[in-house]
């Protein structure tokens, strides 16, 4: 069964929390948990894809328009809470596996090593089209 | 040489099992021989379009196989005594082994032997099917991947994960012992049950490519029924998946969209499979003996057997359920067993069967409880809860083309009986 889990990330922490901006020991720490983090997944043959998505300053929101021209702004919904930080695709044996994994992928190490506890949204796929699928 | 033009794919899979089996037996480590073999097969894949396929394909591919396992075995050796010069031993049965046996004998039962070690019930559902595929099956590793649509290298560590812990559990290249020999068999056709419902329930729709899991778990069963013709349970299996797959092309309209059995064009259904599957499934119950997969290919039969949907012998598939819910505890035979009190005893019976299942955490939330609901309201004429519970049921199915179905049973009858829907 596969899964997306994505990685929510509290808008209101964005400006002054966000991990460009922590301690570079801190930074390393984050990233190499989630290097950690994949690579046991690949070793357990539960790893789809994942990747890590631009911040709010490089989001636009893209409507089209009766008049044909779409309309493009700035910025993340005004009343989003949470940005989508990036995500994994995972394949696994159960549901519980997967909010397992999510339950980990929460915890990664922030500012001083503390968890984030990061809001991770569990999501089964229902559809998947790949390159080449015939 | 034949000079046949091009090894057909099938005889590399059906050589695979054999192949494995003599190397095993040669070397006993399965682990490295199903590399081997894996090596073996790509060679042929890539040689034999050109070169031809050899007078004697399985000779010829024990004899890759057995060399890649030499060359192995001596680079492993000099690895160790690299490592440590107080090695001295060489993997036993390296310079003793009798050559690796090419006649036929016992060829069959490696393929049982393997199916046995594949589907071991120490791996998880998902390891024993990629396993068997790959070292029963004889695909490649990146045709299974492409099948569970994950990246080939996923694949390859599952599948080398099931092999380490086959190698750590001590199982041994034997067949089980008679006490276990019926749980044994029991995980093998569960595996090959997941294998043909996988392809099976994802040919509609956006996966069509995934019939090969159909054609590959029919093959499978068809040689453990051949290896076990006694085995009313592996008649049984191959019965139901004949039975079930025979309707595979009136299962969804040119748009691909889900038909349900009722409305199904019968005259699409594939009399051939049919007819095999009800001479099987005939033979095997007059045996005595009866096991769950029998039942349910009794009960695909009785569906098969009517021309049309209103001459479908409902009281029969009653009692089948009847009988098969005493054998298994699983609710989703209950709730099958509903739809069939419905058809004999009319829809409120059905519902009063279904309320006894809504506190089973196993099916309180799944779609199917929601969907057969919303059908048996259909039925008896309650065409607002119906359309409550179709809408349920759309809301919480994961297959696109069941969602489909379903959201339409909805708005149909949402239209004719102008319901003012209300999510």
């Amino acid at each position: 069964m596969k899964y997306i889990l994505m990685m929510q990330f509290p808008l209101s922490l964005w400006k002054t929390q966000r991990l460009e901006l922590w301690p570079k020991q801190d930074a390393k720490a984050h990233m190499d948990f989630l290097k950690r983090f994949n690579q046991e997944l690949i070793d357990a043959g539960e790893f789809v894809r994942t990747e890590g998505l631009g911040g709010p300053e490089q989001m636009k929101i893209v409507r089209a328009t009766k008049s044909g021209a779409a309309a493009i702004t700035d910025g993340p919904f005004p009343e989003s809470k949470e940005v989508l930080a990036g995500y994994w695709v995972i394949d696994v044996e159960t549901p519980q596996r997967a909010y397992e994994l999510a339950a980990r992928a929460s915890a990664a190490p922030g500012v001083g090593g503390k968890p984030l506890d990061m809001a991770i949204e569990v999501h089964p796929v229902m559809f998947t089209k790949a390159c080449g699928d015939e | 040489m034949t000079g046949l033009p091009k090894p057909s794919e099938h005889l590399l899979r059906e050589l695979a099992p054999q192949v494995l089996g003599a190397i095993v037996r040669r070397y006993g480590n399965f682990a490295a021989a199903e590399d081997a073999v894996q090596e073996a097969l790509l060679a042929a894949a890539m040689q034999w379009p050109d070169e031809g396929v050899p007078d004697s394909p399985r000779a010829w591919l024990i004899h890759v196989a057995a060399r890649r396992m030499t060359d192995q075995l001596r680079s492993e050796i000099s690895r160790r005594r690299r490592e440590t010069e107080l090695v001295r031993h060489e993997p036993p049965g390296f310079d003793l082994a009798p050559p690796p046996d090419d006649g036929e004998l016992g060829e069959h039962d490696d393929t049982l032997l393997l199916l046995f070690m594949c589907c071991h019930p120490v791996l998880t559902p998902a390891s024993a099917i990629a396993l068997t595929l790959r070292a029963v099956g004889g695909l490649t590793t990146a045709e299974i991947a492409n099948a569970y649509l994950v990246p080939e290298a996923t694949m390859a560590q599952r599948i080398s994960r099931a092999k380490q812990k086959i190698k750590d559990s001590g199982v041994p290249f034997a067949m089980p012992t008679e006490q276990e020999s019926g749980e044994r068999l029991a995980s093998v056709l569960h595996v090959l049950y997941l294998i043909f419902n996988e392809g099976y329930a994802s040919s509609i729709g956006e996966a069509l490519q995934r019939s090969e899991l159909v054609s590959e778990a029919l093959r499978l069963t068809r040689t453990v029924h051949a290896l076990l013709p006694g085995d009313g349970e592996a008649s049984g299996l191959l019965a139901l998946m004949l039975l079930t797959d025979a309707r595979r092309s009136a299962r969804t309209n040119a748009d691909g969209e889900l038909v349900p059995l009722a409305k199904q064009d019968r005259a699409l259904w594939d009399r051939t499979l049919i007819d095999e599957g009800i001479r099987l499934i005939s033979a095997t119950l007059s045996r005595g003996s009866v096991g769950p997969y029998q039942l349910q290919a009794a009960i695909a039969a009785v569906h098969d057997e009517a021309l049309r949907a209103e001459d479908t012998d409902w009281p029969q598939i009653l009692a089948l359920y009847g009988l098969l819910e005493r054998m298994t505890d699983n609710p989703m035979v209950t709730l099958n067993r509903a739809v069939a009190v419905a058809m004999v005893h009319g829809p409120k019976a059905g519902i009063e069967l279904l309320d006894t299942l809504r506190d089973d955490p196993r099916l309180a939330d799944h779609y199917r409880l929601a969907a057969v609901r919303a059908h048996m309201h259909e039925m008896a004429g309650d065409a607002t809860a119906a359309v409550t519970d179709y809408l349920m049921a759309a809301r919480r199915t994961t297959s696109i083309p069941e969602r489909d179905y379903l959201a339409a049973q909805a708005a149909k009858l949402a239209e004719i009986f102008d319901i003012n829907r209300r999510e």
